[in-house]
């Protein structure tokens, strides 16, 4: 019998559907791209030269492996379950974002492009994007809503430090889908030189399975870091989901390990009941966006609606792919938790632990705080702290009423 | 034959004008570009999220959707404009998630009723035709594909496989309204295209100007004006039908006289 018949990590399939979710929604000036994208990817997936380069860049530039962390004091704390990190904060950069730049970079320049673009929405992604543009020598044009610009200063300088362009966007509700927007309108226009690296699992295929593979090198080190450190796989698994890269990443190794439970968390901004949300999956519904078929939030009439979290890189009004699919096929369960909880988690890590996440993890943490006391201590949550809160110490301060 | 066919099977080159729906006083707009000349009339369905557009038609989305224009409002525009107009054919243009929001076959059975003859989706590549394609057809409706420079001879027949009414030639490679395609590569793109299919052409994006229109009208079977008659909705709003009046009756008689002056 074929063992793969059941297996959860055998998506998408060659058109790039994960299920009914995914494909590739663009217009035809972008489809030759595409299907060549895809092309290129599959032979740099096969050339062991390609990935013994970023291996070796993630080694050495990117600080990889991450560490894997037993936290004594918040599962103290918690009183149930050991919680464990995987330390992806501590990546360059400080987020786990940079591991898919490296990939796609590499991708880039194996395909000859000369011209990177990106889009952004708190600016870890344009910052990670532009680092490795910086460490290549290729031009860089990030575009970030103007609205984001105005709430993440410290990213923008950081990324016009490293060489980057920042182009502001005002079209839409000038936050990240509207970043998007203008990132696929440049490369629409520019198809000949430019190299877009998308930030998350999603867009057209094969971008939410090359960012996933890229990003999976969480998962595998932690998987393995486990088993050394243990002797055993976690329990639960635990990451906090935007577009859904760094949850995607810890959880696709494990997807066959029928014993290892996995929660993706969302963010319910003001609470689910409202508006005022960025959770796709658990207050949204299926439609056609970037590129992709998945969960969106929008009106009856199909228009997108603004997404709102505490966190500038949760507030996105869509979700990869994979994430939908995964939800309707039940392996992963998905909750959500509120700015507030999200605010709570953020200051219970610090205090315990001593360090600072960035408010996405802080989700994750708020989530592991409420079900890691319902599990029995000698279980293991293993949560992806995939990102560090220096660039939030500013919106924090201003939530607990602080004045820097 | 359908409308489009008959449009298509009169001796001139055709012209085609796009506006957004709900960006003004549609019935107004919609009229006037009829009685200055317009053979097709391609009406946009606005989408918060237009990503193959450029500023002007990006901004007459918003504005549309600004007025709290739904999809049972460009519906009702539509089957007001077939009762006004019965042979002028009518296509609607925009992007998927409005059209599939509630099923493809339902909105292919609703924009039947309104008197639609085709659908050009966007974002829909003839790899997704599954999403929206069988619910036309099976309506009648014509699934109005796009070409594009980037089209190439090894791509094209997936193009044209279940592309019907006419093919929409995409003569830059980048966003609506910006840049005009040189000339030279317009008429050659034309006679490659001309050589695997026997759909008309129409030829749009960065038409602008009656001298631009007339010279792509001496090859094409039709031109596609849209960002020039959607500024003029955005600059006049409700004055609009006037000035819409002025420059769609000098791009038809520019487009329907092209091959005359060429003989």
């Amino acid at each position: 019998m074929n063992t793969h018949l059941n297996s959860f990590r055998t998506q998408p399939d060659d058109r790039g559907h994960f299920g009914q979710f995914g494909g590739r929604y663009v217009a035809e000036t972008l489809m030759p791209l595409v299907l060549d994208l895809e092309r290129e990817y599959r032979k740099a997936q096969a050339d062991p030269a390609f990935q013994a380069e970023f291996d070796d860049l993630l080694e050495h530039y990117v600080g990889r492996p991450s560490p894997l962390y037993f936290a004594p004091r918040i599962t103290e704390e918690l009183g149930g379950a050991q919680v464990w990190f995987k330390r992806d904060e501590l990546n360059h950069t400080g987020a786990h974002k940079i591991n898919n730049c490296i990939g796609q970079i590499l991708l880039a320049m194996r395909m000859g492009k000369t011209r990177i673009i990106a889009e952004t929405g708190a600016g870890q992604h344009g910052v990670a994007t532009a680092t490795v543009c910086a460490r290549f020598g290729l031009p860089c044009v990030i575009y970030m809503g103007a609205e984001d610009v105005k709430r993440q200063a410290p990213n923008v300088f950081r990324m016009k430090l490293l060489g980057a362009e920042v182009i502001p966007v005002t079209s839409g509700g000038a936050t990240l889908k509207d970043a998007m927007n203008e990132g696929l309108r440049d490369w629409v226009a520019n198809v000949h030189d430019t190299f877009y690296i998308i930030g998350t699992a999603a867009g057209p295929h094969p971008y939410p399975e090359m960012v996933r593979n890229f990003q999976s090198v969480i998962g595998t080190e932690a998987r393995a870091q486990m088993l050394s450190r243990v002797g055993r796989l976690p329990d639960l698994l635990v990451a906090c989901i935007g577009g859904g890269s760094n949850a995607l990443g810890l959880f696709h190794p494990f997807l066959d390990d029928a014993d290892v439970k996995m929660l993706g968390v969302e963010a319910a901004g003001h609470g689910l009941d409202g508006d005022q949300h960025a959770a796709s999956l658990l207050g949204g519904s299926p439609g056609v966006l970037h590129g992709n078929r998945t969960y969106l939030l929008q009106d009856e009439d199909g228009q997108i609606t603004e997404g709102h979290s505490i966190s500038a890189g949760l507030d996105y009004p869509g979700i990869g792919p994979e994430h939908a699919w995964l939800k309707e096929s039940g392996r992963v369960d998905y909750t959500a938790v509120t700015d507030d909880e999200a605010l709570e988690g953020f200051q219970l890590l610090c205090r315990t632990e001593g360090i600072i996440p960035a408010l996405e993890p802080s989700h994750a943490i708020a989530a592991v705080a409420k079900v890691a006391p319902t599990m029995p201590k000698d279980s293991i949550v293993l949560m992806n702290l995939c990102g560090r809160g220096d660039k939030d110490i500013f919106t924090v301060a201003e939530k607990l009423g602080v004045e820097l | 034959m359908t409308r489009i066919q008959s449009t298509f099977a009169q001796p001139r080159p055709a012209l085609v004008c796009f506006i957004t729906a709900g960006d003004g006083d549609t019935a107004a707009n919609l009229d006037a570009l009829v009685e200055a000349g317009a053979d097709v009339i391609e009406l946009g369905m606005p989408f918060t999220d237009p990503m193959a557009d450029g500023p002007a038609i990006q901004a007459a989305n918003l504005r549309s959707l600004g007025a709290g224009t739904t999809t049972a409002d460009v519906l009702r525009y539509a089957s007001e404009f077939r009762a006004r107009h019965p042979n002028v054919p009518l296509v609607l243009m925009g992007y998927a998630n409005p059209m599939v929001r509630r099923g493809p076959e339902w909105f292919a059975a609703a924009a039947a009723a309104a008197g639609v003859d085709g659908v050009i989706c966007v974002d829909i590549p003839p790899e997704e035709d599954d999403a929206l394609g069988p619910a036309l057809r099976a309506k009648g409706i014509a699934p109005i594909r796009l070409a594009t420079p980037t089209t190439d001879a090894a791509r094209l027949p997936q193009v044209l496989a279940g592309s019907e009414g006419f093919l929409y030639y995409v003569s830059v490679a980048g966003i609506t309204g910006k840049q005009q395609a040189v000339q030279a590569s317009i008429e050659e793109a034309v006679a490659r295209l001309k050589q695997s299919t026997n759909l008309p052409i129409a030829v749009g994006f960065g038409v602008r100007t009656p001298e631009q229109a007339a010279a792509i009208a001496k090859v094409a079977d039709g031109v596609v004006v849209g960002s020039a008659l959607v500024e003029i909705c955005g600059e006049f709003g409700k004055d609009a039908p006037g000035k819409l009046k002025e420059l769609t009756s000098a791009l038809a008689s520019a487009v329907h006289s092209a091959r005359q002056e060429h003989a």
